[in-house]
């Protein structure tokens, strides 16, 4: 029988908020991590923990590669990436010794690492946790709800790009949702469009409209659509200054207001 | 829903049904007897299975997003634009089966006469259905898409996986390890956050002895179709995969240029080459398919050279 939350460390974390997507590639770690700095940038304190075990993304993105992972008594120590400690990160990506070196792990061995990540990082007082999934709905996504689902997350949001490809995959993300009992808050479209910095042009390179179209057939709030910016992009590769630069790149007005629908979404916490 | 206890130490470990996680679990007993360390007999059945079919070819990729189904579409519209070839494309990826869409069936299995389609996605009543998993049930329908369809004479069998490394791919490489594949092609996109992915899935071909035919880069450059100027989207900030494919020592088998018409056909379940049979990216692919023909014929070749010898 499942307990209450028991006292650990994610006691101290307000609201937890899945990233998810059936599709790979689009873009759910990038929209973690901005989605995190936005909520940030909003004078919230926020945590990412990055539970793909096969793609580790995040710490690359923030500038974390390589960074050393202590235990202190609670558990692992999150990684700061800021003076202030308004912003953590916890990622396999720290764990492994070769970053080249594949996890190939089936199911039940991927099931107790992210048991393990979701009670055993020491996150004190955190407004939000973002987790970043693996695409898919499959041994990972289940072992992290379940692992989380004694907390009461606040929900999930669900990237998609703007093709039928990736719509196609995440309608069955949306069913994974509800059959798991996780709320969806909403629906982001990322790569939409892509300004020629040329001309101005703008193209709808992957397509339009998938986004906006799936929220209204599943019945679920349409939190945004976020615009390609190669200029972001190569700042995530190199891994520098993103939390710097991302203020001035055109994908963080969008990421602005996706985040402020979040707020307005999170109910006052009782005192 | 099968559980599988948390710390299984595997079917097929020393420890199989003696350790301290194995109390409680249904497969305890057969575990103790040694059962999963016998082959599965599956593996025989697969490779008399595969007698009939020429060329095996994985189409893989660490990263997901890059375009595995898309170039595996491709590639089996292209292969099979020789009417006397059979092509046969398997889509494993069970969580995510996009082959159906991008090929344009709702069901049925042959999109030419020489080209079939076997996905996951057939067995869906729904397009909201979700295929909710675990690994040892996703092994199962591999191993019976792998033993139980009737793949008939075929001369590439192309199989079209999930992003990562995990059961999936395991499984493929296992079921198929007695009847011989080809060689992987491995999909990335120029970034660093691609390649970080793809150099792992490198790796493990290497740890399981799959050889790799080559990496193709896809998304490469945009040309605008206003100004028809080139601008990268994706840019190859540590090299691209062409400095990938030389530290590692792997062929780059080609790049293929982001064209917005590539992701209108396959949202319409068309192959590209017939709506945009001269863009820059139509041109690239049909340079790699060759490539692609030509790895699988000197295989081909070589094998038949030490059978006569």
């Amino acid at each position: 029988m499942e307990a209450a939350a028991e006292p650990g460390n994610l006691a101290g974390v307000r609201h937890i908020i899945l990233v998810l997507s059936g599709k790979g590639g689009v873009g759910k770690s990038t929209i973690s991590t901005e989605l995190a700095l936005a909520l940030r940038h909003a004078g919230k304190k926020v945590g990412i923990l990055d539970v793909d075990l096969c793609g580790p993304s995040i710490p690359r993105m923030l500038g974390a590669q390589g960074r050393a992972v202590h235990q202190c008594d609670r558990g692992w120590a999150p990684v700061f990436l800021d003076r202030e400690q308004s912003i953590s990160l916890m990622s396999v990506g720290f764990l492994l010794e070769k970053p080249d070196e594949a996890v190939v792990w089936r199911g039940p061995k991927k099931n107790a690492l992210i048991k393990q990540f979701v009670s055993d990082v020491a996150w004190g007082e955190l407004d939000y946790l973002v987790v970043d999934t693996p695409p898919g709905t499959s041994d990972e996504h289940m072992a992290t709800i379940e692992a989380l689902r004694p907390y009461q997350p606040l929900g999930a949001l669900v990237v998609t790009t703007p093709q039928a490809v990736s719509v196609g995959d995440v309608r069955r993300e949306l069913t994974f949702c509800r059959k798991t009992g996780l709320r969806v808050m909403g629906i982001v479209e990322n790569m939409s469009g892509f300004t020629c910095p040329h001309c101005a042009e703008c193209t709808s390179v992957f397509s339009r409209g998938g986004g906006e179209e799936l929220a209204q057939l599943a019945g679920v709030p349409f939190l945004g659509s976020v615009p390609l910016d190669p200029a972001l992009m190569r700042t995530l590769e190199e891994g520098h200054h993103f939390i710097q630069e991302f203020p001035g790149s055109p994908a963080f007005a969008a990421l602005t207001s996706i985040a402020q629908k979040i707020l307005d979404a999170t109910p006052a916490c009782l005192p | 829903m099968e559980e599988v206890p948390h710390d299984c130490p595997g079917a097929d470990s020393a420890q199989a049904g003696r350790g301290a996680s194995c109390q409680g679990c249904p497969n305890q007993r057969l575990c103790a007897s040694g059962a999963g360390a016998t082959p599965d007999p599956a593996i025989g059945e697969i490779k008399e299975k595969m007698k009939t079919v020429k060329h095996k070819i994985l189409v893989l990729s660490g990263k997901g997003g890059v375009g595995k189904s898309t170039f595996s579409a491709h590639l089996a519209h292209g292969l099979a634009e020789d009417e006397n070839t059979q092509i046969a494309l398997l889509d494993i990826d069970i969580c995510g089966p996009s082959i159906p869409k991008i090929m344009g069936l709702e069901g049925e299995q042959y999109v030419e006469d020489n080209l079939g389609v076997m996905s996951v996605g057939f067995l869906l009543s729904s397009p909201d259905d979700a295929v909710i998993w675990r690994g040892p049930k996703k092994n199962g329908m591999i191993k019976q898409f792998l033993r139980d369809v009737d793949w008939g004479e075929v001369d590439y069998l192309i199989v079209d996986t999930p992003p990562g490394t995990s059961d999936e791919h395991l499984s493929v490489v296992q079921y198929l390890a007695a009847a011989h594949i080809d060689g992987a092609v491995i999909i990335t996109t120029p970034q660093e956050v691609s390649l970080q992915d793809v150099r792992k899935e490198i790796n493990f071909c290497r740890k399981v002895k799959l050889p790799i035919i080559g990496v193709v880069e896809n998304m490469s450059g945009f040309i605008c179709p206003k100004c028809k100027k080139e601008s990268q989207i994706f840019p190859p900030t540590t090299g691209g995969a062409e400095l990938m494919c030389q530290d590692l020592e792997v062929p780059l088998l080609g790049r293929v240029p982001l064209d917005p018409l590539i992701g209108k056909n396959c949202d319409k379940g068309q192959s590209f080459f017939i709506d945009a049979p001269d863009s820059p990216a139509t041109l690239a692919y049909r340079s790699i398919i060759q490539r692609i023909q030509e790895f699988c014929n000197l295989h081909q070749s070589k094998e038949e050279n030490l059978i006569s010898s």
